[in-house]
């Protein structure tokens, strides 16, 4: 009995720690989440502008203006010239590799994301297409 | 020569050809009514947006490099030996000296005449001082077997938003960006129209009349420069002859249109295809022409993809064009006279679903 007190003592005191409306966020929460969303949309289309992100000068946006002709909602999707599903970051880097001649990035680089983001926003509203062709 | 034979004799050209890149070929034949024959036959070439981009000192982008190379050499393959060939504009990627002369040199290489005409990549770095000098004049005319040729320069823009600019560069780069929202809309502009008036003013109306623009002298997208401001008021220059047929190239892909007495054919890019710009989900609506059938959505992985070759055939005055497309069945835009406007004969009614462009 007097463990299972102690037990229930510990308990409140964890809840005591944490707010009791930890689900909850304000207006300054979503404005906060939205700004930083924004802030990476912004740096993917720096990448996919940046002359840089290739060996050869080459950018994203030259094949792609406004990133038309992505389709980041049909992934994943059986692409039939890699012979497998994959996912969009391994479709980019499939373009960083060739067209721009450039290194492949590890899938948690920063850049991956800033342009996934990128991408995506632009293409806000079409319904998702997984497997899409 | 008979059209059918003409196509004959291409056809056979085409199968010795294993890569397609942009190259349009014209040929005037003789009149539908053999009495009114009066114009020679003869075919000119047309190569457009080469787009060669340095990457530094001698290295140049090896794709477009390649693109460029390959109409050169399938143009000096034809037969009949094209009587010139005309370059569309975008020779350059941003407009440098370096680059505008290794286009030079690749270009020096055909067998036949060089019309040039200016594109805003190359334009925009020194306002043309560069391309100037080594190729002329950005607007001219000349008379080829009794058909007109104008060429235009139509990327011009105001002179407010092309002087604001301390750095040449950032002025280039920012005009190089198709979807670079600080870009400004195209035009002729006022001294061009003027001097396009005075060129036709004597020209008797009937002579088939070949306008070569760099950007559509018709608006489509604005965003993207698919578009030409004062296309309007060219149009109405253009209204009183009989037969005229712009050629056009920026767009990177097949479109096709008619207004009025007028019709309208692009030229795809040797360097790479665009997408249509209704793919643009967040543009609606756009203005491309309705009568056009999109070509086939590009395969990223084999790099000459959706950048094809036309043969253009204005037999009767009126443009029929073939497209030589690489993985994608070919096809023929040909002109309707019955329903008094060009249709896709075959893919209006065969399309293959995947191949939409979204």
């Amino acid at each position: 009995m007097k463990n299972i007190l102690m037990s229930v003592a510990v308990i409140y005191g964890l809840l005591g720690t944490t707010s009791l409306t930890a689900d909850e966020f304000s207006n300054k929460n979503l404005k906060h989440w939205k700004s930083e969303y924004q802030f990476v949309v912004k740096e993917g289309r720096k990448v996919f502008t940046n002359p840089r992100l290739g060996s050869n000068t080459v950018t994203c946006n030259e094949c792609h203006p406004n990133a038309a002709n992505t389709h980041p909602e049909t992934y994943p999707k059986f692409q039939k010239q890699l012979g497998k599903v994959v996912t969009i970051s391994e479709m980019i880097n499939w373009c960083i590799a060739n067209p721009l001649e450039g290194k492949k990035m590890r899938l948690s680089d920063p850049r991956m994301t800033a342009l996934i983001a990128y991408i995506t926003e632009e293409r806000r509203g079409v319904n998702l297409s997984p497997g899409k062709h | 020569m008979e059209r059918r034979d003409f196509i004959r004799s291409s056809s056979k050209m085409v199968a010795g050809t294993l890569l397609p890149i942009t190259l349009v070929e014209v040929a005037f034949g003789m009149s539908a009514k053999p009495e009114e024959k009066q114009v020679e036959d003869f075919t000119f070439a047309f190569i457009s947006d080469a787009h060669l981009q340095q990457i530094k000192g001698t290295k140049f982008v090896r794709n477009w490099d390649m693109g460029l190379k390959r109409a050169v050499a399938e143009c000096n393959m034809m037969s009949p030996r094209p009587d010139f060939v005309i370059f569309g504009g975008d020779l350059a990627q941003l407009g440098k000296a370096a680059e505008i002369d290794h286009g030079a040199e690749i270009l020096s290489a055909l067998h036949s005449p060089m019309k040039m005409m200016m594109g805003e990549h190359d334009y925009y770095l020194d306002l043309g001082e560069h391309w100037q000098k080594c190729f002329g004049d950005t607007h001219y005319s000349f008379e080829h077997k009794g058909v007109h040729f104008v060429v235009l320069n139509s990327i011009l823009v105001d002179e407010e938003w092309t002087n604001k600019w301390k750095n040449p560069m950032a002025r280039m780069q920012t005009m190089a960006g198709l979807d670079d929202p600080n870009g400004s809309p195209f035009m002729v502009g006022e001294a061009q129209r003027q001097w396009l008036k005075n060129d036709l003013k004597d020209l008797p109306k009937e002579t088939p009349l070949v306008v070569f623009s760099h950007s559509p002298l018709q608006k489509i997208f604005k965003g993207w420069n698919f578009w030409t401001d004062d296309a309007d008021l060219i149009q109405d220059i253009l209204k009183p002859f009989d037969k005229v047929n712009v050629i056009y190239g920026h767009v990177h892909q097949i479109q096709y249109n008619k207004i009025n007495n007028i019709s309208f054919n692009s030229v795809m890019s040797t360097a790479w295809p665009w997408p249509y710009p209704q793919s643009y989900s967040k543009v609606k609506p756009t203005y491309l022409p309705k009568m056009t059938i999109e070509m086939n959505r590009a395969d990223p992985f084999f790099e000459r993809d959706a950048t094809g070759w036309q043969m253009i055939n204005v037999h009767t005055g009126r443009t029929n064009i073939h497209y030589q497309l690489p993985n994608n069945k070919n096809r023929t835009v040909a002109y309707n006279h019955k329903h008094e406007r060009p249709e896709d004969i075959d893919f209006q009614e065969k399309k293959i679903p995947s191949q939409e462009h979204y």
